[in-house]
């Protein structure tokens, strides 16, 4: 695998929209070619090499291209977007929407993410190590179909609408999330190792949300379906004892949505 | 010189000059077409060589959803659906983004790329007529017009209540002058005032709250007015029990009412040379005749009806209608039959957006996908294309998908490859669910339309239908200079190559509006002006007079007062009014 080495070279003042970085636009091209790129700010299209200094190579597919991002890249927006192999790694924090519909191939964030990360993805890796912000892997603005594959892995935690109309795939967060967790999901796993606030899987129709921690006003659509010890889907395991819950019923009878409690930390439930 | 232009040696279909593909010149300066230029007007025309290629009227579409209120909260409400089909500005264009309900610049601009010139907005609420209006001038490329939503008027129902056909009469035509519209549309009929408490009508006798008329009694009168005015085209009819399974029978006998009515159309214009006689024979268009077409008794045994209502109309002569195709895909259906939406919405769960407008009509908007995987709407896939293929006549069909209702008009290139291919049809066919060939005729179809009938379908029949082909739809003397050039030779065409087919219709090589190349290839090359057009309908001072003196009482029922009431003429880029009903 071919390196590429993108160093911020000033600082950012209206974000960057950037979904030109992503292992598929950059295989095959020369530095040149890859500087010659255009980003949007606001309403000007500007080369990508205004803003990085571009070192290394890259492979000659995405599979083989590996794109390192060094600097502040909080004001970047939708970096890896659409990506569908290869790797993309950013060492700080990064903006809005990155890895939003990525495809495949492997993205790791070292710092925090910004909201709509990993936006409806549809296949791939979208690692966190820091917080995420909202909208994690959800459905656009208006639409009802968030992320449909691949895994989404937060280490801290993320905010609100995490997985919102999520149709399939899985969301791993480390840390607590906040409001409306699973919002009309459709289906795949939804993991939170800590609690959620208000609104739990509220209109979901499908998938599997299980919260490891507290659940704060627990959503009243939802029917007990007794208690279950030790879960695991595929090679996630969680050891305990879990209460289960069928919903949300609260629009549609036939919702087939499944909630899982840690029964310890939600006594009153 | 503008508008001057010669489209040298190419294949001409002309439906209206009945050119079958004939190799000749068409000459156009100052933006009508001519039967030559003279030797120093040719020296400055601009040259256009066609040698290969495929000529025809520009298209015209004669029914499309692309303007007013309803248009609008489609796109409020799906900002998904603009976020990923976009449109960069240049110099000459505007930005503009939006799939099914695209935002007004670039719904010209993809239309043009298509070789369209000409488009009616199929419903416009008298109320929002100014928003229509609004939205009519700012989007570029397109002469425009459209129907003013008639079918569950207060005043209207009224008067045809009472027998007063002339008060009825002077209404309409007042209406049309005052709201700068074209022609009468009739939405379910008696069904959308009885929506406003929460019912519908379940057939054609069915007598709606308070005003007590029925579907029957709105479809004859409103026919009638249609003709005693001599109106441009016949009633736009929207039938009612729309969308349910079992409707095609109620269809057969909305179409039954107007028969007696003898068209009678009365324009005051200049009309292009034509070979074919372009006076009106229909008196009813019915729109979106697939929704129309349900047989069975519920979406579980639901087949197509579609053979039996066309049967009955390859028997008639005052019946013409468009198709409704849906293609696959994405679409908003939005129409002023708000309890039809509604079922959908119970169906389907979609978000909605339901309007009431005061004494004249309502509307409901949402989201709809059509899927292949999906039986009922894989067997409405074949409908639609049966609705163009089992009605023999084609001077009875036109072409639409009731855009955005079936899909947006962007899958134009879909559906016209489809009636001119089997091969394709069999292809999608092995797509899509079995329901399309086991519930439908369709798999038994071998017709195949020609470029000639395509042209009549897209082009001259529309125009024809709706009373513009005095300049639109056809390359006759006097017309229009508004011409599609397809990259398509018809000598070594073959229908089974569709991949052919589908690039020449998704891009036109050229599109002339007016005597100016505005796309080449899909690319827009230039933004002349357009025209909007609206029906001027005459009628005798003391009718409109004893009229107004009534429709000023009842308008304290209005939430807006009278004066503010009429769209003013500077709403309209080059208003063109079309004289209807003057004096002789």
């Amino acid at each position: 695998m071919e390196t590429l080495i993108l160093t911020l070279k000033k600082e950012i003042d209206i974000k960057l929209e950037a979904d030109v970085i992503t292992p598929d636009n950059f295989a095959g091209k020369s530095l040149e070619a890859i500087k010659a790129l255009s980003v949007w700010q606001g309403p000007n299209a500007l080369p990508l090499g205004d803003f990085f200094e571009v070192e290394g190579k890259s492979g000659n597919s995405a599979e083989e291209t590996f794109i390192r991002i060094k600097g502040d890249a909080s004001r970047i927006k939708q970096i890896g977007a659409g990506m569908s192999a290869g790797r993309i790694e950013i060492e700080g924090p990064v903006g809005m929407r990155v890895g939003a519909g990525m495809k495949g191939g492997e993205l790791l964030v070292l710092g925090n993410a910004d909201s709509w990360a990993g936006m409806e993805m549809e296949g791939g890796l979208l690692h966190i190590k820091g917080n995420a912000g909202d909208h994690v892997g959800c459905a656009y603005r208006g639409s009802w179909h968030g992320m449909k594959g691949g895994r989404i892995l937060i280490e801290g935690s993320a905010r609100h609408q995490l997985g919102g109309g999520m149709d399939g795939g899985e969301i791993l967060v480390g840390g607590s999330v906040q409001h409306f967790c699973g919002i009309r999901q459709n289906g795949g796993l939804i993991v939170v190792k800590g609690g959620a606030f208000r609104g739990v899987g509220v209109e979901m129709k499908g998938g599997t949300i299980l919260i490891c921690g507290k659940i704060e006003r627990f959503s009243p659509g939802f029917e007990a379906a007794g208690k279950e010890t030790g879960l695991s889907f595929g090679e996630l395991e969680y050891a305990g004892e879990f209460k289960k819950f069928l919903g949300d019923y609260a629009i549609s009878k036939r919702a087939k949505g499944v909630l899982y409690a840690n029964a310890a930390k939600n006594p009153k439930l | 010189m503008a508008g001057t232009i010669v489209i040298k040696n190419g294949y001409v279909f002309d439906p209206l000059n009945e050119l079958k593909g004939d190799v000749m010149d068409i000459c156009i300066r100052d933006g009508k077409v001519v039967r030559e230029l003279s030797p120093a007007e040719s020296k400055d025309a601009k040259v256009i060589d066609a040698k290969g290629l495929t000529v025809m009227p520009g298209g015209v579409d004669s029914h499309s959803h692309v303007a007013g209120a309803k248009v609008n909260a489609g796109r409020q409400m799906r900002p998904e659906d603009h976020y990923k089909t976009n449109l960069k500005k240049t110099e000459l264009t505007h930005s503009g983004s939006g799939y099914t309900v695209p935002s007004v610049y670039k719904q010209g601009y993809d239309y043009a790329a298509m070789g369209y010139t000409t488009v009616f907005e199929a419903a416009i609420p008298p109320l929002e007529a100014r928003h229509s209006h609004e939205e009519m001038r700012s989007t570029p490329l397109l002469d425009m017009g459209g129907y003013l939503v008639l079918g569950n008027n207060w005043f209207l129902m009224r008067y045809l209540k009472e027998g007063e056909l002339e008060r009825a009469a002077a209404y309409v035509a007042w209406m049309m002058k005052t709201h700068k519209t074209y022609g009468i549309k009739c939405v379910n009929p008696a069904g959308v005032e009885n929506w406003g408490w929460g019912e519908n009508v379940n057939n054609l006798d069915q007598a709606n709250i308070h005003f007590e008329m029925s579907p029957r009694e709105m479809i004859k009168g409103l026919t009638e007015v249609n003709e005693m005015l001599g109106m441009p085209m016949p009633l736009h009819l929207h039938a009612n029990n729309l969308g349910h399974p079992g409707c095609y029978e109620l269809t057969k006998e909305s179409l039954k009412i107007s028969a007696p009515v003898k068209p009678k159309q009365n324009l005051d214009i200049e009309w292009a040379e034509t070979k074919m006689d372009l006076a009106r024979e229909r008196s009813v268009y019915l729109t979106h005749l697939m929704f129309n077409s349900f047989a069975g008794t519920s979406w579980r045994d639901c087949e197509s009806g579609v053979k039996d209502v066309a049967s009955y109309i390859n028997s008639v002569d005052h019946v013409v209608i468009d198709s409704g195709c849906t293609p696959f895909g994405e679409a908003t259906v939005m129409t002023g039959d708000g309890p039809a939406i509604h079922d959908l919405y119970t169906l389907t769960g979609n978000k909605w957006s339901n309007t009431d407008i005061e004494l004249e009509c309502g509307s409901g908007v949402l989201p709809f996908t059509y899927f292949k995987s999906n039986p009922v709407h894989s067997m409405q896939w074949a409908m639609g294309l049966e609705t163009l293929l089992l009605i023999k006549d084609p001077w009875k069909t036109i072409m639409t998908t009731d855009s955005p209702n079936g899909g947006p008009f962007t899958k134009y290139p879909e559906v016209m490859t489809w009636i001119m291919s089997e091969a394709y049809r069999k292809k999608t066919f092995g797509e899509c669910h079995k329901w399309a060939n086991d519930r439908t005729e369709l798999g038994g179809v071998n017709r195949e339309l020609s470029l000639y009938e395509l042209a009549i379908l897209t082009r001259a029949n529309p125009a024809k239908t709706i009373g513009m082909a005095h300049r639109k739809g056809s390359l006759g003397v006097g017309a229009d200079g508004d011409v599609t050039i397809y990259a398509l030779d018809p000598q070594t065409l073959n229908a089974d190559n569709y991949e052919e087919l589908l690039r020449a219709f998704r891009h036109a090589a050229y599109t002339v509006k007016a005597g100016e190349i505005v796309a080449k290839s899909g690319e827009i090359v230039s933004v002349p002006e357009k025209r909007t057009y609206y029906s001027d309908v005459y009628v005798a001072d003391a009718q409109e007079k004893d009229m107004l003196a009534d429709v000023k009482e009842w308008f304290k029922y209005y939430t807006l007062g009278f004066a503010n009431y009429p769209t003013p003429e500077k709403y309209l880029e080059n208003p063109t009014p079309i004289k209807v009903n003057q004096e002789s």
